[in-house]
């Protein structure tokens, strides 16, 4: 038995792709280039000024909140979060405290196991709140002052708070990526972690399995600045043995100590503590009186609702329903983004095979994008072209070993110029590729070679039992009529020669 | 008249608002402030039982802004407040997180 089940919830910050920020005109775009051009008296807290609500920001929040499943609540409102941070130039900042926009949802997510059944996240809520500036630290250790750039002040932020339902560092990486995959479906955030579109704070614990079979909790600690979804999971993997570690030598349980902060180190791979962080009743929240509450219709949230896409949970199981994909190759699909998994679609529907069209996007299309580092959404033939080619293959027209030949054609005449349909059709007549089919013009093309003198050595060796050594006649006669199937042609030898 | 507020507890709201007190300060601030609460605790009095709890002073809702781009101020007008600054940043003294 493990000595320990580790616990953990993420919090989860994402910036939403709105044109301006949450309550006020100034553009909502990453600019670390030029800090402090895009504030105005409301995002820099100049008194006097008044935040007024932007729809989009609140669209996009409930459209997020549907998608992970959340009920919408029909009366929210928002709340100052009060502390004295240098990013934080109102001293509060202005997020929602006890009536969030939404709660109670879920996420499924693959588990540990690829062969067990998918596992449902909880998540306790979604609010929307406004991002603070960015703090800019003297790394020299000279101590010099620290830079304020409030750019991103008043940007759109939006809170996802899992329930503390992973049970592993893998599996939080997965919801995470799971998550980020369902957020730029929807299109609601580009999720670049690099920028700080996404971020996430990791609330870890465990479970100790003492002898007597009960489960100790151990005191929760709060991981903060893990700037990649490899780092999450590396800095769960430390905690979980540092908590146990710590368990041994104190026997502290939860509640036996305060909640503390850590912050990860990535050079060092490991954990230190931060400022053991102010209870929450020390924020002092009380209702933002410069904004209106915000009331919604059971026909404004179904309105919501229609306008969604597909969401890639669904779009996997379609694909492996609706073109007889594997649920790994469906993952494989979908996991590389929207674009991708339209280019598969447009590629099985014209092919008329989709795993044949599965296992040509997931090998060659993502060896050829990798290779020639093309950006996300360019694709090194179009879809209509791969789709024609495998058409001709799916109906035996062309052999696969054809194919292949043809694709290597398409890519170098692609990077002249856009390759077409009819392009596919073209070459596979220039290069005499179509399947022979006239088994008169085989028959005498297999003689032919069998006749040879050279051929005698393989055809004793053959009937001597080695049924390999055929492979180099099947290699002769393919050479003579380019669009035989070596299928066929084999079969054709062994019965000649038996 | 009992006691609404301790002197520690004004120490801690004046700790968290980043206040120094002079000891008699606390006393005249606690005396005051005790006041005040007692004076609002009158609508304890007051049956609640069957009234909605009110979430916000103003009988206004769904007040939205387009999302529209303004233009920003200059920098030199955002940085103009700023005690320290080298005219890209504001500036402030260093920020202790770690260790």
């Amino acid at each position: 038995m493990a000595e320990y089940t580790i616990v953990v919830g993420l919090e989860v910050h994402v910036q939403l792709q709105t044109a301006s920020k949450l309550f006020c005109g100034c553009a909502n775009r990453f600019n670390p280039e030029h800090p402090n051009t895009q504030t105005c008296p409301v995002c820099l807290g100049l008194p006097g000024s008044l935040p007024v609500m932007n729809r989009k920001a609140y669209e996009l929040s409930v459209k997020t909140a549907l998608a992970l499943n959340c009920n919408i609540a029909r009366f929210t409102k928002w709340d100052r979060k009060q502390y004295y941070y240098p990013d934080l130039p109102k001293n509060y900042q202005i997020s929602q405290y006890d009536l969030p926009f939404s709660y109670d949802g879920w996420l499924d997510i693959a588990a540990d196991d690829a062969d067990a059944p998918l596992r449902r996240i909880g998540i306790i809520r979604a609010h929307l709140e406004e991002d603070a500036g960015k703090n800019i630290h003297d790394e020299s250790g000279r101590g010099n002052d620290s830079q304020v750039d409030l750019n991103r002040t008043g940007t759109p932020l939006l809170e996802i708070v899992s329930q503390p339902d992973l049970r592993s560092a893998s599996e939080a990486r997965r919801y995470l990526e799971e998550l980020r995959l369902l957020l730029t479906y929807i299109d609601v955030s580009d999720c670049n972690m690099q920028e700080g579109s996404l971020r996430c704070d990791a609330n870890v614990n465990l479970h100790v399995h003492s002898l007597d079979g009960k489960h100790i909790p151990t005191p929760i600690t709060e991981v903060k600045n893990m700037n990649s979804f490899r780092n999450v999971e590396l800095a769960i993997e430390f905690e979980a043995k540092r908590q146990y570690e710590e368990y041994q030598r104190t026997q502290q349980k939860l509640g036996d100590v305060p909640k503390t902060t850590r912050g990860w180190d990535a050079n060092r791979e490991l954990t230190y503590p931060l400022r053991s962080k102010e209870e929450a009743a020390d924020y002092r929240y009380l209702p933002d009186p410069d904004l209106a509450p915000v009331t919604v219709t059971d026909e404004q949230v179904a309105q919501i609702k229609t306008g969604l896409c597909e969401f890639p949970a669904d779009r996997r199981q379609r694909f492996q329903d609706a073109y007889y994909l594997s649920p790994y190759d469906a993952s494989v699909i979908i996991s590389q983004g929207l674009s991708f998994a339209d280019y598969f679609e447009a590629v099985a529907k014209i092919a008329g095979d989709g795993k044949m069209a599965a296992n040509w996007v997931t090998q060659d299309i993502l060896r050829e994008i990798k290779e020639r580092q093309l950006t996300e959404g360019t694709y090194p033939v179009p879809a209509d072209v791969l789709g024609t080619l495998l058409s001709q293959i799916h109906a035996n027209m062309i052999t696969t070993k054809s194919g292949r030949d043809v694709f290597q054609i398409l890519l170098d005449e692609q990077n002249e110029a856009t390759v077409t349909a009819d392009r596919v059709m073209q070459i596979i007549e220039e290069n005499g590729l179509k399947v022979v089919n006239d088994t008169g013009q085989l028959t005498a093309a297999i003689d032919e070679v069998l006749e040879r003198s050279g051929s005698q050595q393989a055809i004793d060796a053959f009937r001597g039992g080695k049924e390999n050594a055929i492979g180099p006649l099947i290699g002769q006669v393919m050479k003579n009529v380019k669009g035989a199937d070596p299928k066929q042609v084999r079969e054709m030898i062994v019965e000649k020669l038996k | 008249m009992t006691e609404h507020i301790t002197r520690d507890e004004v120490l801690k709201v004046a700790h968290l608002a980043r206040l120094k007190l002079m000891p008699e300060e606390v006393d005249q601030f606690t005396a005051q402030l005790s006041n005040v609460l007692e004076y609002v605790s009158r609508l304890d009095e007051l049956d609640t039982e069957n009234v909605e709890p009110m979430a916000h002073a103003v009988e206004l809702s769904n007040v939205f802004r387009e999302d529209e781009i303004s233009p920003s101020i200059p920098i030199a007008a955002a940085l103009l407040n700023s005690p320290k600054t080298d005219g890209r940043y504001f500036l402030v003294p260093q920020i202790f997180d770690a260790e």
